[in-house]
């Protein structure tokens, strides 16, 4: 054991978890908000509207999210078109890269998580709503979303959690966050154990963290 | 179009073999996998607390860490440790385990930690009176787990299982870091001597969606075959 390469790297991975850290919650903001978008689209009648719904969520569930990132980063570069347009501002950028494939990951599962939980919703509550005269916009965002929510709360935190570990990709297109520094620190030291242990108790700091906020926000939304 | 060709000017024959690596990592780690969590399914519903500790241990570690950092470990540290083992032996050359075993460990090791969470649940959701049945007819522990509570916890087991088998599946497109030759090492390769990376990322998309899609048919079979009489 090499307590000094401990110490060392330390500091070094504690700033690259502020990279994590970003990446994370940038991708979560809006992968929320599409997540939400896809599982009303879901829940429409429309048959085609439902089918590209359903379609969106298949084939990025379906793929790694190595590929997803590799073809927007290498992929889309491609296209003198978009070479053209303002998007290749953001399109170039590793950082933005990462963080459109991020969120169009975690954007599919959100919509899994929040169609299944408005459909667990009991239609006795929905008609309860009807039969008091509330309009169903207002059923909408204040009765169904709010149970939606508090569903889903314990399977969007275990997103949450597979999405932090899903951030150490960004490594593998040159940004430098956790899982990138130590490979780094890996290959120049060549003490995996030393770094490991470190990295990986950074992260499971981050997932105890997480999984216990979580778990007080079931606990004060819960319905008893 | 022609990219994707078999034969010496197209892809297609380099991606089809890299596709039955896939396949066959993705095998060698589940049943990696399926051997944890034989060994810990146990430790974690043991009544033992030191037992419990183990168990909870390896499951909260592997899923809390991201896979490529395992990957690394593995990667990196392989070598070095059977070396060290090998040591002891007296045994003192350079040893290079190759990427395929890396790699199925490493994932192995991965998909044996769902797993394990997955047999806990199943065998929690199983009836009592079977254990008390098993203990009253005098079955010792080792037959009352392989003999009665394995064969009845799978069938609870196989819908989740199914998921962990995508997400073992997925994961293999990390190992290609190592240099190990499955699809998204192929199209890497593809991509970087062709210079059209659209091109080879998304086939290798449409290739993990193949993938994915008859494994769940072939699931779904299983599924019916063993919820027979229920």
């Amino acid at each position: 054991m090499d307590f000094d390469l401990m110490f060392t790297s330390f500091p070094k991975l504690l700033g690259a978890t502020v990279v994590t850290l970003k990446l994370l919650s940038v991708s979560l903001f809006f992968g929320l908000f599409i997540g939400l978008l896809f599982a009303i689209l879901r829940l429409n009648k429309n048959i085609f509207i439902n089918k590209f719904a359903y379609g969106y969520s298949y084939v990025f569930r379906g793929t790694p999210l190595l590929v997803q990132i590799f073809i927007i980063y290498f992929g889309l570069g491609q296209i003198e078109y978009l070479r053209s347009t303002f998007l290749w501002v953001i399109l170039k950028e590793p950082y933005w890269c990462a963080i459109i494939a991020f969120t169009l990951n975690t954007g599919a599962y959100t919509s899994e998580i929040l169609r299944s939980a408005f459909q667990t919703i009991k239609p006795g509550i929905i008609e309860a709503g009807k039969s008091l005269g509330i309009s169903n916009k207002i059923i909408f965002y204040k009765i169904q979303i709010p149970i939606a929510i508090r569903q889903s709360l314990p399977a969007y935190g275990n997103e949450i959690i597979l999405m932090m570990k899903g951030t150490s990709l960004a490594s593998t297109v040159t940004l430098m966050d956790l899982t990138g520094v130590a490979k780094y620190i890996i290959s120049t030291t060549f003490k995996p154990i030393e770094v490991f242990i470190v990295a990986g108790g950074i992260y499971l700091f981050m997932t105890f963290i997480i999984h216990n906020v979580i778990k007080y926000l079931e606990k004060k939304y819960s319905f008893q | 179009m022609e990219l994707l060709a078999f034969g010496k000017t197209g892809w297609g024959d380099e991606l089809f073999y890299a596709t039955l690596m896939t396949i066959a990592v993705s095998v060698t780690a589940m049943l990696i996998g399926f051997v944890f969590a034989l060994i810990f399914t146990p430790l974690k519903i043991s009544k033992y607390k030191s037992l419990n500790l183990i168990g909870n241990f390896y499951t909260t570690v592997i899923r809390g860490v991201p896979e490529l950092l395992v990957i690394y470990l593995f990667f990196f540290g392989g070598s070095s440790a059977i070396m060290y083992v090998a040591s002891i032996f007296g045994y003192f050359e350079y040893i290079e385990i190759n990427a395929f075993i890396t790699g199925s460990m490493a994932i192995g090791i991965i998909s044996g930690a769902y797993s394990t969470e997955v047999f806990r649940g199943a065998i929690q959701s199983i009836d009592k009176g079977q254990f008390e049945a098993a203990k009253v007819l005098g079955v010792d522990k080792f037959a009352q787990f392989y003999k009665i509570i394995l064969p009845q916890m799978l069938r609870l087991a196989i819908p989740n299982l199914s998921n962990v088998w995508q997400i073992t599946l997925k994961d293999t497109s990390l190992i290609s870091v190592t240099g190990l030759v499955e699809i998204m090492r192929q199209s890497y390769i593809a991509a970087g001597s062709t210079r059209d990376p659209l091109l080879f990322y998304s086939f290798a998309a449409v290739l993990y969606l193949l993938l994915t899609y008859l494994s769940m048919k072939l699931i779904n079979r299983l599924e019916a075959k063993y919820s027979r009489g229920y």
